[in-house]
């Protein structure tokens, strides 16, 4: 009887487990694809039907993305970094000053302009992409890096203001204060009294930053028209259409790989931060 | 505050507010200094394109050479251009399929994970984990698991053979699995906080007055969730109305353009046609869509207490 009673307790967690698992399963399937058909041998990642697993472990296609393209898969990881970082930094920058100033140095006006700043985030740069063009093309930023920078900047900003100036209104005034008549400048009272504990807010607006500006494709596609220029994500464009015909799915998963696997590893080393500033500014 | 200066004498008096008073100019002026770099960049490179948005869509506006006004010209052709149409109720019918079984989704694995303890937290880990993954990888990606022949996926559901890009409906299941795949853990972390955040001692009294689980959590529970309920909605719109990337990669538009979202049909109006004045009306036009959403969503967190 007293086992009875206990494996009727112990169902619902069983069925929890095996629930939790099944989505797993799924969940995870289709990364084990993507790792397993990079590294397949050139020959068994085009058999048909597919093999479950690699019989041998080859970096043949990971050697074959450096040949891909006019330049190779490094320049493409390069224009990356360069464009998530940079518009990583210039985002923090920029959000932490203005946020600074938003919560804490009011002015006339301050209320309407970040009214403003944040109405930016109810239409999508996809919405006025065709102007974007034009006005970079009359900076001379049209088809650079630079400019790719400026716009993932421009449309992070409002998120990352709306961190900052949170997380500096939830700060206690008296903080401020003590540095102030301790003879800090306002500037030097932000960036060693007041940043230091603002710091989460920072890095979920950096992790943001990196994340959408090393994913986004839109606006790579279009501002970016010179191959040797682009980003990952558009870089898979590349990869797709070069062999014609013929399609080499084991040069496409290891060139997935290399997009998606910096971005997993980032996610389970700061995850705490990404889902707490995910959970703030939808909320916002 | 003006009584605590009874004791000082009457000659310091001027001096006192006039300090104060530059000091609160002073504050007022490092305030705005600071906010400049951010407004200036989002001046040029949004408040600007935005205006030129609806300045470019009244003229003709070829890449190269003269504009010409044209005044609602551009408005008045896109009514009756089918193919504008036709994207925009293909943008439509995307969003009606895909919000539903997305939030179903998220919902479910969002009651699933919503426990304490490590197994949980793991499992909530997992289940973001697609997220992270940008759109266009994501698409790369589910465009193999899907390929006739060689797809693991199309050998393990199908016949293995069946080309699930041939037919409009099929190519439109085969992109919907991809985004419910990449997106639901997005929704379900929303769902969650939203969950975390009602008071265990209610679902608990409804417990102690007799109501089974499915009984409080449909009468207390849902009830309790419905701002996060209503703001995971509005998002999943707001981004479905938006497609682009998952459209462009997997079915290309096809076959014969049964698959063009209403941005997918701007970018070729403005990028393979370089029509961009006629470009800029398509875009004015979704983007009075897009504020009507966001409008919603506004009046919708007006009813929350997260303000």
């Amino acid at each position: 009887m007293k086992t009875v009673s206990e494996v009727r307790r112990s169902l619902p967690r069983a069925a929890w487990w095996v629930a939790c698992l099944c989505v797993s399963v799924v969940v995870l399937q289709p990364l084990y694809v993507m790792i397993s058909q990079s590294l397949k041998s050139t020959s068994e990642a085009t058999q048909s039907p597919p093999t479950r697993y690699p019989h041998g472990i080859s970096a043949d296609n990971y050697e074959a993305l450096g040949n891909t393209g006019s330049v190779g898969i490094w320049t493409h990881v390069g224009n990356s970094l360069f464009v998530s970082i940079g518009a990583t930094l210039l985002t923090v920058v920029l959000a932490t000053l203005a946020g600074y100033g938003f919560a804490k140095l009011r002015f006339v006006g301050s209320g309407v302009l970040f009214f403003l700043i944040l109405a930016t985030f109810m239409i999508p740069f996809q919405a006025v992409i065709t102007p974007l063009f034009s006005i970079l093309h009359t900076l001379g930023l049209n088809n650079s890096l630079t400019g790719l920078v400026l716009v993932y900047t421009t449309f992070q900003l409002p998120l990352g203001i709306f961190l900052m100036r949170n997380s500096f209104a939830a700060l206690p005034a008296s903080i401020e204060e003590a540095a102030l008549i301790d003879g800090c400048g306002y500037v030097s009272a932000m960036v060693r009294v007041m940043l230091p504990v603002a710091v989460p807010g920072l890095i979920s607006t950096a992790l943001f930053t990196f994340f959408t500006s090393w994913n986004e494709f839109f606006a790579a596609l279009v501002l970016v028209t010179d191959e040797a220029k682009f980003t990952l994500p558009v870089t898979l464009t590349v990869l797709a259409s070069n062999q014609l015909g013929a399609l080499n799915w084991g040069i496409m998963q290891a060139g997935v790989a290399v997009t998606a696997i910096p971005c997993i590893v980032l996610y389970l080393v700061l995850q705490r931060y990404y889902v707490a500033g995910l959970v703030a500014g939808a909320v916002k | 505050m003006a009584t605590t200066t009874v004791a000082s004498p009457p000659r310091a008096r001027p001096a006192v507010p006039r300090r104060r008073l530059t000091q609160a100019r002073r504050r007022q002026f490092v305030g705005l200094a600071l906010v400049s770099p951010a407004l200036l960049v989002v001046f040029v490179f949004f408040l600007l394109p935005l205006g030129m948005t609806f300045w470019m869509s009244l003229h003709d506006w070829p890449l190269l050479g003269e504009h010409t006004w044209v005044g609602l010209g551009n408005y008045t052709k896109a009514l009756s251009d089918d193919t504008w149409l036709d994207s925009v109720v293909f943008t439509l019918k995307y969003t009606l399929f895909v919000t539903p079984l997305l939030f179903v989704a998220a919902l479910a694995l969002a009651v699933l994970v919503n426990r304490p303890g490590r197994p949980a937290r793991v499992f909530q880990t997992v289940f973001f984990l697609p997220v992270v993954i940008g759109f266009a990888a994501a698409a790369y990606l589910w465009l193999y698991l899907a390929q006739p022949g060689l797809g693991p996926l199309n050998a393990m559901v199908g016949d293995g053979e069946s080309n699930w890009f041939a037919t409009s409906t099929s190519a439109l299941v085969t992109v919907v699995l991809m985004v419910i795949w990449k997106m639901t853990g997005m929704q379900m972390i929303l769902l969650l906080s939203g969950l975390q955040s009602i008071p265990a001692e209610l679902t608990e009294a409804a417990r102690i007055d007799g109501a089974g689980p499915w009984k409080s959590f449909r009468y207390v529970t849902l009830p309790l969730l419905r701002p996060t309920l209503a703001l995971v909605l509005v998002f999943s719109v707001a981004g479905s109305l938006l497609a682009f990337d998952q459209f462009f990669i997997m079915t290309a538009g096809g076959p014969s353009n049964s698959t063009i979202t209403a941005v997918y049909q701007i970018y070729r109006t403005s990028f393979i046609n370089f029509d961009l004045g006629y470009g800029a009306a398509l875009s004015a036009m979704l983007m009075v869509v897009l504020a009507a959403v966001s409008a919603v969503q506004m009046l919708l967190l007006r009813k929350t207490d997260f303000s």
